[in-house]
């Protein structure tokens, strides 16, 4: 059973592998290794015994084979209606082929099937919502990923992604240390204009506990600084943990199902020792779903409820303007046609639907809402969700799945994109990077400090300091 | 022949029916795993169900679902066929008299004349479905052999049935014929996909619930089928 030293059935166990990973640039060395990686045939009939249960079975026997399931996906549109991209073609074609073989499938059916669950679907789960007899694709193929990582058929970064939960319980190498660093310096910068802005870590009883992506501490800090500003104008009564301050889970498009479980149980973990009154966390879809909607199941929670009540970031924003916590400047209001990014993530597979359009009726007059069509829990995907994103050898595939969202954006005629989700923004980043369409996008965070009042009680007292010392 | 057909047969395949579709749905429900499914069933259980009959409703309701108002044509079909093959064999005069007379029950008949134009949109929505199988790629690159057999197996009982009722060739024959493939139909019923004559409304119940519960049903949001 040829199992490569990089790419190989195991998941990472520990620091030092990950960095030889890393280091394989590319992935050269894994995926020329994957050519050779054998299928544990009956290792895969006994996962499918003990996993694969009637709701599954169900949704592949039952399939009418009706084909109604092929306008909803984007992938079968923007591929000139091809075939084989309708989603009940997909997911027979390689989940229905493995049950059918019972695990009897070699090395080259592994890794078509490889391909199929990350460069030809997202996970967005809209054909579900579509299908007649309610078959969802996209959680099937979240079920096949976990069968692919079982047997060490993922993309080389989703390999890595998984492993740096293991590592670093964080999609980044971002040490617990790096992270309150990070909080702290980012206070220190920020208390020259709100100078008694702080970013309180491990504050036990707080209101608000706060979690986001781990890529915000190490690429995006200023978002961890805006977070804070709002945090702050808005009176809160906050903290952020030093530990279980990640609430990503690149194990979750992995399909790690272990490292989904021990990254959740760290938030989880977070909560219980600070016992706050509830969860805000970050601008970012999948960051809510892992934790938030799936997260409870993994962590073995009864009641599928994470331990204290969780909001998205966009859900706290809605409350903080509509309570006047946070009051908006009228002269800095947007003045121009914008249009908003449905994340699948929290708005499709959460229902959180009015809380972007209610902070953005602060923001700008409504009559600059440009809707995309279609919208919603009925919106596209962005093009690149499910680490479609990240995943480097079909990076020519997920440019061209960013062609949907394109011409949804071109369709609406705004030139500004609301898009509260870190995956989704990035999908736009790069669309716009790649099709050059002349459009900006943006988190709800900088538009909203951009045009926040600030209360005097917050200002710097710089007069009175003179007078005094005077 | 007729006899056998009309007596041990025919209890058989009812047996086979009702006994097989009540184990599908049993297997259903028992083999769902709040872990596996992450949805909790339990601790929602009353909310999940709400939310299991909005989605079944949405698309027992012609054109009550985003789905069945985008393929107008479709859904007319998908209708038609599924109102006359469970309408028909339960209301049309010739059965609900035999029902009488063999098994106790006798349900209303609808006039023959209604039971003629089922027939007739029946066959039509039939061809529909079997042009559009054939024609459109995104249906026909799904196709199998257990397609056109269940396709088959469902259409087979309404050409013998009229062959048998307008009395074209031999008569005994192809009313033998048609209550032998109207058993057949029932046996094959839940052994293959036509077990969505009870899964359908476990499945589509269950992303109901999934919805209900899980994907945002209990922050008091109703997801537009």
């Amino acid at each position: 059973m040829p199992q490569g030293t990089l790419c190989r059935a195991l998941p990472v166990q520990n620091e030092e592998e990950l960095k030889e990973l890393l280091a394989d640039t590319g992935g050269k060395k894994y995926y020329a290794e994957m050519q050779e990686l054998d299928v544990d045939a009956d290792k895969l009939a006994a996962t499918l015994q003990k996993t694969l249960k009637s709701r599954l079975r169900t949704w592949l026997n039952i399939c009418a084979k009706c084909g109604m399931c092929a306008e909803s996906c984007f992938l079968y549109r923007i591929h000139n209606r091809d075939p084989k991209q309708v989603p009940a073609y997909k997911i027979q074609s390689t989940l229905g082929e493995i049950v059918r073989r019972n695990g009897k499938v070699d090395n080259k059916f592994m890794q078509h099937c490889m391909y199929t669950a990350w460069a030809k679907c997202t996970c967005c789960n809209r054909c579900g919502t579509y299908c007649p007899h309610g078959i969802d694709m996209g959680v099937m193929f979240s079920y096949l990923r976990g069968l692919l990582f079982s047997q060490g058929f993922v993309p080389w970064e989703l390999k890595i992604g998984s492993g740096m939960h293991r590592v670093y319980r964080a999609q980044m190498n971002v040490t617990e240390e790096d992270w309150v660093e990070t909080c702290e310096w980012m206070a220190e910068e920020q208390q020259e204009e709100y100078p008694l802005l702080e970013i309180p870590v491990d504050k036990v009883g707080a209101d608000i506990m706060y979690t986001c992506n781990a890529r915000e501490p190490k690429h995006y800090p200023e978002d961890i600084a805006e977070m804070a500003i709002l945090f702050h104008i808005a009176g809160e009564d906050w903290t952020v943990p030093s530990k279980g301050w990640e609430q990503t889970s690149l194990s979750m498009f992995a399909g790690d199902w272990e490292a989904c479980t021990m990254q959740v149980k760290e938030v989880y973990d977070a909560m219980e020792r600070l016992k706050p009154k509830r969860m805000v966390g970050t601008e970012c879809g999948h960051a809510h779903r892992a934790t938030v909607i799936e997260g409870p199941y993994w962590a073995g929670r009864e009641d599928g409820l994470p331990p204290v009540p969780c909001q998205h970031y966009v859900e706290w924003l809605a409350e903080a303007l509509r309570l006047g916590k946070i009051k908006i400047d009228p002269a800095k209001r947007i003045k121009e046609p914008y249009t908003i990014q449905d994340s699948c993530n929290y708005v499709r597979n959460h229902g959180i639907k009015k809380a972007v359009r209610e902070v953005m009726s602060y923001l700008a007059d409504p009559s600059y809402y440009r809707p995309m069509e279609p919208e919603l829990e009925h919106n596209y995907c962005c093009g690149g969700g499910g680490g479609f994103n990240g995943i480097g050898l079909y990076r020519n595939e997920r440019n061209f799945a960013l062609m949907t969202k394109r011409d949804q954006i071109l369709a609406t005629g705004a030139k500004l994109v609301i898009a509260p989700c870190h995956n989704c923004w990035d999908a736009i980043r790069d669309l716009e990077e790649h099709f050059a369409i002349g459009i900006r996008w943006s988190f709800l965070k900088p538009l909203v400090v951009h045009s926040a009042i600030i209360p005097e009680h917050l200002k710097p007292q710089e007069e009175e300091e003179m007078e005094e010392e005077a | 022949m007729y006899d056998f057909l009309t007596g041990p047969m025919l209890y058989l395949s009812l047996a086979i029916f009702i006994g097989g579709c009540i184990w599908r749905v049993v297997w259903y429900i028992r083999g769902l795993d709040q872990k596996l499914d992450r949805v909790a069933y339990k601790a929602h259980l009353e909310h999940g169900l709400k939310h299991a009959a909005r989605s079944v409703l949405a698309f027992i309701i012609p054109f009550a679902s985003h789905t069945w108002r985008a393929k107008p044509a479709m859904t007319i079909a998908t209708f038609l066929f599924h109102f006359a093959i469970v309408g028909i064999p339960l209301f049309a005069p010739a059965h609900t008299t035999l029902m009488d007379q063999w098994l106790w029950i006798a349900p209303l008949s609808l006039p023959q004349s209604v039971v003629d134009f089922l027939i007739l949109m029946f066959f039509i929505s039939a061809g529909f479905l079997i042009l559009r199988r054939i024609a459109l790629p995104e249906v026909r690159i799904l196709t199998n052999w257990q397609d056109v057999m269940v396709l088959a197996i469902t259409i087979a009982p309404f050409i013998t049935g009229v062959l048998a009722s307008t009395h074209t060739g031999d008569y005994q024959f192809w009313l033998n014929m048609h209550i032998f493939c109207g058993e057949v139909m029932l046996i094959a019923i839940p052994f293959t996909k036509l077990s969505h004559f009870v899964l359908f409304f476990m499945s589509r119940g269950q992303l109901g619930m999934d919805f209900g519960i899980k994907r945002g049903g209990l922050k008091g949001t109703k997801f537009a089928w």
